[in-house]
């Protein structure tokens, strides 16, 4: 059995605790310690129910726990009997830890660190090295947060929007680490999908598998990112981007759009070019159209009018750039790009350095400078 | 979630409110400005918002490459007129917002007289890591 495979049963066994009445903060720690100890047990004992085991040691762990707590503090429980071991829980109690740990009381940092170790069986440590901080801040984000969340009913409906929005944080955050946190928004988007037949959890693992079919073309051996129109579309994983199309066209089937279907549209396009070339920007300004309309968001603005200056021509999309705030992130680098296409390069190159001193990240400045410096070698003649 | 630099000036930064350099404090208001330190980084610590923080010492020197096959150039110690970084701290915060406010809580460390220095911050945003999804 994988790590992952382990990973995916935690979400059932720690709603199996909350469901016999476990705190879920208490609950959350016995289910650790129950994963350490099956990593230990079960190279050379393997249980014939690995979910029924996990429940019982996190449950037993859960009471020990309980108890000494009580010990300590005088507090009441709502427990202390073993019950005998109970059916697997329904996937509605899955559901209902996802809601929990991206509980709209919590700030997006500390839903996400809740997200990856309660739902997704991620240690303390691996999340503090994959976001970069000490471990006992982390260790604190998460324990603050579930305490924040501990008198959170479990029973009533929570909301999928914002289960979603932590999923898109863990996996568009491009950080590092040991954990490949691309790959554990697509475990917990798949798993989602298995709880809730909601169009959008459909759409966001599409979006998902669709722009990581993408990553061994996105950066170069040395780390630089390779833009879109550049990428070797040899390297794109098919198989991903055959399963993204398959799950997006079976949501846009069900003519319930949301944002993600139309941004995972917008890639799955993207994916269906052989060549940069053969892009369908007319198809694309349109989803970017249907995004505008959903979201009205300005940075969607901004990459519609990028669309618009590959579908209708650059002197079109600097038109549509000319309604939008200056102060946009990516504005001056989108103006730049269109100035280039435009031909006026001289402009290009300045607005490039400009876009590079506002460069959010070392790998979109690198980018930029250089460009600025390619464009301005030829400005003086130096290539051809 | 964004980190931020917090950085303390010795110079080169406006002068602050409570402009009173830290020899001429008393006993006491030093002990209690090390515990406000003190108590703002562990308060930070609670909040899982803390990553690193370290003071400087003032000695230090320029260096530089002075070519293959030749030890470095270096030029020290610091002119007097050099602005000089006192120490730093780093802090992983969900906003610009909440950085500016704890900066500011910083700011108000009890310096002469017990009063709040009100002493100047530099904050700085650290360059975050390329988002996945870019179309």
């Amino acid at each position: 059995m994988d790590e992952a495979e382990l990973r995916d049963l935690i979400p059932g066994v720690l709603a199996a605790l909350v469901h016999r009445g476990a705190d879920f903060a208490t609950a959350e720690d016995a289910v650790q310690e129950a994963l350490i100890r099956a990593v230990e047990a079960w190279p050379t004992q393997r249980p014939d129910d690995l979910k029924g085991w996990l429940i019982t040691t996190a449950w037993r762990r859960f009471l020990d726990l309980a108890r000494a707590d009580v010990a300590r503090r005088r507090r009441e429980i709502r427990v202390y009997t073993e019950p005998p071991p109970g059916p697997s829980t329904q996937t509605d109690d899955t559901l209902q830890l996802y809601f929990l740990c991206a509980h709209p009381s919590l700030a997006p940092a500390s839903a996400v660190a809740l997200t990856l170790r309660a739902v997704g069986g991620l240690t303390t440590r691996q999340i503090a090295q994959a976001y970069l901080v000490p471990d006992a801040t982390m260790a604190q984000r998460i324990s603050r947060a579930k305490r924040t969340v501990s008198d959170a009913r479990l029973d009533r409906p929570g909301d999928l929007r914002t289960v979603l929005r932590v999923l898109y944080l863990v996996f568009n955050e491009g950080y590092g680490g040991d954990v490949d946190l691309a790959a554990e928004a697509i475990r917990l988007a798949r798993q989602l999908t298995a709880t809730t037949d909601d169009v959008e959890v459909a759409g966001l693992l599409a979006l998902f598998l669709l722009h990581h079919a993408r990553r061994p073309a996105r950066t170069r051996a040395d780390g630089r990112l390779v833009p879109l129109a550049d990428q070797d579309r040899g390297l794109w994983q098919r198989d991903l981007i055959a399963e993204g199309v398959a799950v997006l066209q079976a949501a846009l089937a069900r003519d319930r759009l949301g944002e993600y279907q139309a941004q995972a549209a917008i890639a799955a396009l993207h994916a269906d070019a052989q060549t940069a070339d053969e892009t369908d920007w007319v198809q694309i300004v349109e989803w970017y159209d249907e995004l505008v309309a959903l979201t009205n968001s300005p940075v969607v603005q901004l990459n519609r009018a990028v669309a618009v200056g590959q579908a209708d021509g650059p002197q079109a999309g600097l038109a549509a750039l000319a309604d939008l705030d200056p102060t946009l992130p990516r504005y001056l680098a989108s103006s730049a790009y269109l100035h280039e296409r435009a031909g006026d390069i001289a402009t290009a190159a300045t607005l490039y350095v400009d876009a590079a001193a506002q460069a959010q990240n070392v790998a979109e400045r690198n980018h930029l400078t250089l460009q600025a410096a390619t464009l301005r070698q030829r400005l003086s003649g130096g290539e051809f | 979630m964004a980190k931020y630099l917090f950085l303390k000036h010795y110079r080169g930064a406006p002068a602050a409110v409570n402009d009173v350099p830290m020899d001429q404090w008393a006993p006491g208001e030093i002990e209690a400005h090390i515990q406000y330190m003190e108590d703002f980084a562990a308060g930070l610590k609670d909040t899982g918002e803390y990553v690193d923080s370290q003071a400087l010492a003032k000695e230090g020197a320029w260096v530089r490459s002075d070519g293959e096959g030749k030890p470095p150039v270096t030029d020290g110690p610091f002119a007097e007129t050099k602005d000089l970084i006192a120490g730093f701290m780093i802090i992983d915060v969900d906003s610009y917002e909440r950085a500016v406010e704890l900066a500011g809580e910083l700011s108000a460390a009890p310096g002469a007289g017990g009063r709040p220095i009100h002493e100047w911050l530099e904050v700085r945003p650290f360059m975050g890591s390329p988002t996945t999804v870019t179309d």
